[in-house]
């Protein structure tokens, strides 16, 4: 069966026609086109398809994507603005947070969903909040130095 | 704006410059592009070990409606292998299947629902054969083949002893022998396989995006499988999400997807899932190691006798080239004389192992850095004394003919000595609270910086590089190597930079489209840094030859005289000078359009010798060095091991970026943490069990120390600007160093990986029902 979805996505509203059993994940990268999300499994295995459901990370492959009727979405592409990075953006990007860059935009929407929430996270907040997604390039040690800039430039006025 | 200095970059903490897009969320990975009219490929896989295939029926699966084609073994009669010798695999299996997982038949459909769907209606019937899921019971007398030119089902056996083992163990004060077992291990890059596959009959071209680390062999392969001429064959690498060794090689995948394509003359997109990625992984090969070692009292190692038994797999892939690094890599990292060597690559009825990073060199330095640790302990020496006791001196010549010209490994484990105050510390490490005991262990390890000779030998130049200069002042530098997260494209374009004194803004670089960039021979055994880095050095400088002599001409002096400041070219200091942008306008009207080229050849010397068959494999033109130290907690109530911290120095010659450098070194390090502790792919019958990154335990976060890394750049003779490797070498060191570090804490040694907590509980648990620990 297909329904018609209306949520808010990156900002804008919009309603579309989805199945029933298509999962958000899907949904975003094959029928909106928005690729920036990654699938890296076969279900709620690596953190690689994060978004921010209502500001909160969730992982878009274990979601069903009629589930976000009236909620707000944002994903990778809703970060940036006016030619810039985020600041978790610049974090990842200065302190090399990524490599081969498949598992980044989970982890950089993981970490965005932290700093709204917590704009200033001890370690071990950092750990727990990304204690979800795999990483296989960095060993995670610049991650952690990722976000505490980010955590810094969200300090200093740029928006997480 | 004129600059008066030259703009540096080299040796700074530079961003890679295609990190915007990835952090974005705009950088395309082959799933990622999506065409219209598109169709979705799935595979067939082989729900048996062994087995004669009878028959695939896929009648049913043709009726339903919207399957647009199906191909199966029958398909495609050409094998396919990365080495020339070694092409006995097919896209799709024929005549038999030899693991689970092997492809069998694949379906082009409108959508990936109804191909799913098509799969489930495809009938194999096969006579099965009796499946060996160990290379002992591969080997027993009387097993049946997996491939009838491979008796025994040995794939390549290897022997070789070099000075006398006899007369080396009659010298020794100590001698001792130890079993080691490393269980196989995924590189569960976090993309998973996929392939785009575009045929035009009018043409008869065929374009394929493939997530490869070597473009140039799928291209090689495409071209072999499809009997189709390589002029009209065009292989794109989009962004590639990791590769760690498994994409070094042309896989099914993106030859069934340029079958398909060609089959239904349209484009079809195969993306693999976890599982399917994990059932057919190139991996390290499950390894048993036989190692004995003599020394002396003063740690001077004396012979050593090696057997090492690789579980291949179904396929040799790269087995051969394995089983050799192997043998050959016992040396080049200390003084050896007396070596014997036996190793044996088997066949076996599981996926068919390949290169992981660190290729044949990991499993032997935990063998050899355990046992030497064991017997420094024996003989009262520190471990780094030891170490020391037996230190080449560069330049040199191995016994087996590799040339090392640089050699950072003192000043590595000077570094990492120091760092981790381990003088102070070594075995006196405070006892935790309760049952935690801690522990501190080291071990050195090594890597090559690129085979020096190529798999496939034409002739021609190692790496070459192309540079574009038009009226638009833009640097463009054309290569064919494979960036897939190392930061390869960043240090091409750091190179060229810094030799024309620009602002890394100036330059782009191009990689990836077999119809636009030079050939390369890929990114694996890390050559790209050392290969194409001198080849781009040499483009680089040759276009600033071309630049100058325009701005002689411009400038009204000789060309020796002019001065290159990056935006400014002037003669002499009180000279004006011509702005870039100028002496581009004059260089110009000689040729139009500049297009400079740079090469990078091998020396022969570098090219390992000649003492036993295949001792070419280990010749590099430069050794990495690195040394770690690993602090541990044991809890000795639960088993569990914590990784406090690690410190770790990595001789990369000349460090070109540092902040690229670390970040390799730390993730190797890791990479090295998962093998030893939690990383293991178990089968039952064949059956992964764990196709799944729950089940195949990769470190969190959570599970993942700090890593302190050391540079130290010993200043390779021929590297570009001195740089080494920095991507591989600092693995295997951590799972010696692991270990070692466990025995400080508990007294215990593991000689079995990985190290999970049941391991360590069970020891534990043996050593207290023996009564003689003090738990």
């Amino acid at each position: 069966m297909t329904r018609l979805l209306e949520f808010t996505l990156n900002g804008r509203d919009r309603a579309d026609a989805v199945a029933d059993n298509i999962l958000l994940l899907d949904f975003l990268r094959e029928q909106i086109g928005l690729t920036g999300t990654k699938t890296g499994c076969d279900g709620g295995e690596c953190g690689a398809c994060t978004v921010l459901i209502d500001n909160r990370p969730a992982l878009s492959c274990l979601t069903l994507a009629a589930t976000v009727a009236g909620k707000r979405v944002d994903t990778i592409e809703s970060l940036g603005h006016d030619g810039q990075l985020s600041a978790v953006q610049r974090g990842f990007h200065e302190k090399l947070g990524s490599q081969c860059g498949y598992c980044t935009p989970g982890f950089i929407m993981a970490s965005a969903g932290l700093l709204r929430k917590n704009p200033n996270p001890s370690e071990a907040e950092i750990l727990e909040a990304l204690g979800s997604n795999i990483c296989r390039c960095t060993g995670y040690v610049k991650i952690i130095e990722a976000v505490k800039y980010a955590a810094a430039l969200n300090a200093q006025g740029v928006s997480p | 704006m004129n600059k008066l200095v030259p703009a540096h970059n080299i040796g700074g903490y530079v961003p890679m410059i295609d990190g915007p897009e990835k952090v974005s969320g705009r950088a395309k990975y082959t799933a990622d592009i999506l065409q219209p009219g598109q169709l979705a490929g799935r595979i067939y896989r082989s729900p048996y070990s062994h087995a004669e295939i009878v028959e695939v029926d896929v009648s049913e699966a043709l009726k339903l409606p919207g399957v647009m084609a199906i191909i199966t073994g029958a398909d495609c009669d050409k094998g396919f292998g990365v080495l020339p010798i070694a092409r006995t695999e097919y896209p799709l299996a024929r005549d038999k299947v030899r693991y689970r997982g092997e492809p069998v038949a694949a379906v082009a459909a409108v959508d990936d629902a109804t191909a799913r769907e098509a799969l489930r209606r495809i009938k194999l019937t096969v006579r099965e054969l009796p499946a060996y899921y160990t290379a002992k019971d591969a080997l027993a007398p009387g097993a049946v083949q997996l491939h009838d030119k491979k008796p025994g089902n040995i794939e390549r056996d290897v022997l070789f002893e070099l000075g006398s083992t006899v007369q080396g163990f009659a010298e020794a004060d100590l001698v001792r022998e130890g079993t080691y077992n490393c269980a196989e291990v995924c590189q569960n890059q976090m993309e998973m396989h996929a392939a785009i596959a575009e045929y035009d009959a009018l043409r008869e071209r065929m374009t394929v995006h493939a997530s490869t680390q070597v473009p140039y062999y799928v291209h090689l392969m495409l071209a072999q499988i499809l009997g189709m001429e390589m002029s009209r064959i065009r292989v794109i690498k989009p962004h590639v999400g990791g590769g760690f060794g498994c994409r070094t090689e042309t896989l099914n995948v993106e030859l069934i997807a340029a079958l398909l394509a060609r089959e239904v003359n349209g484009t079809v997109r195969i993306v693999t899932n976890r599982e399917e990625t994990f059932i057919t992984h190139r991996g390290r090969p499950e390894t048993d190691i036989k190692l004995k070692i003599g020394m002396r009292k003063d740690g001077r190692i004396t012979a050593v006798e090696c057997e090492c038994d690789q579980r291949g797999g179904a396929h040799s892939g790269y087995g051969v080239v394995t089983i050799l690094y192997a043998g050959s890599m016992l040396y080049a990292i200390y003084d050896l004389h007396n070596v014997k060597y036996i190793g044996r690559r088997v066949l076996t009825n599981t996926p068919p192992c390949g290169a992981f990073r660190g290729h044949g060199t990991v499993d032997i330095r935990f063998a050899f850095e355990g046992l030497v640790d064991q017997m420094a302990a024996e003989l009262g020496l520190d471990p780094f004394a030891v170490r020391r006791a037996n230190l080449l001196q560069a330049p040199t010549f191995t016994d087996n003919d590799l040339m090392v010209n640089s050699y950072g490994l003192p000043e590595c484990m000077d570094w990492v000595e120091r760092e981790s105050g381990w003088k102070k510390r070594k075995g006196k490490m405070p006892k935790g609270k309760g049952n935690l005991r801690k522990g501190l262990g080291m071990a050195c390890s090594h890597y090559i910086s690129g085979a020096s000779k190529p798999v496939n030998w034409t002739g021609e130049p190692h790496a070459t590089v192309k540079i574009k200069l038009d009226f638009d002042g833009s640097i463009v530098v054309l290569s064919g190597a494979a960036d897939i997260g190392q930061g390869s494209t960043t240090i091409l374009a750091q190179t060229v930079a810094e030799v024309l004194g620009l602002d890394l803004g100036r330059v782009r670089v191009v990689t990836g489209d077999s119809e636009v960039v030079p050939k390369d021979n890929g990114s694996y055994s890390s050559r790209v840094t050392f290969m194409v880095g001198n080849a781009a050095l040499d483009a680089a400088r040759n276009l600033k030859a071309v630049l100058t002599n325009a701005a002689a001409r411009k400038l009204e002096a000789r060309p020796e005289d002019i001065e290159c400041l990056g935006e400014v070219y002037r003669a002499g200091r009180q000279d004006k000078g011509a702005t870039f942008d100028e002496v581009v306008t004059e260089a110009l009207k000689d040729s139009g359009t500049i297009t400079v080229t740079g090469n990078y050849s091998t020396i022969s010397e570098s090219h390992g010798g000649k003492k036993y068959r295949g001792a070419a494999i280990g010749g590099t033109m430069g050794y990495s060095y690195s040394a770690q130290v690993v602090e541990v907690t044991v809890d000795e109530e639960t088993g569990v091991v914590t990784v406090d911290k690690v410190w770790v120095a990595h001789d990369c010659g000349k460090a070109l970026n540092r902040l690229t450098v670390e970040g390799q070194v730390q993730g190797s390090v890791w990479m090295g943490m998962g093998q030893a502790m939690s990383e293991e792919a178990a089968y039952h019958d064949g059956l992964m069990l764990t196709a799944n990154m729950l089940d195949y335990r990769v470190p969190t976060i959570q599970d993942s120390p700090p890593i302190e890394v050391g540079i130290v750049e010993s200043n390779d003779p021929h590297g570009p600007f001195g740089a080494k490797e920095a991507g591989e070498g600092s693995l295997a060191a951590f799972l010696p160093a692991l270990t070692n570090a466990i025995a400080d804490a508990i007294g215990i040694r593991f000689n079995d990986l990985p190290v999970t907590p049941d391991r360590v509980f069970e020891a534990i648990e043996k050593r207290r029902r023996k009564g003689n620990g003090s738990v």
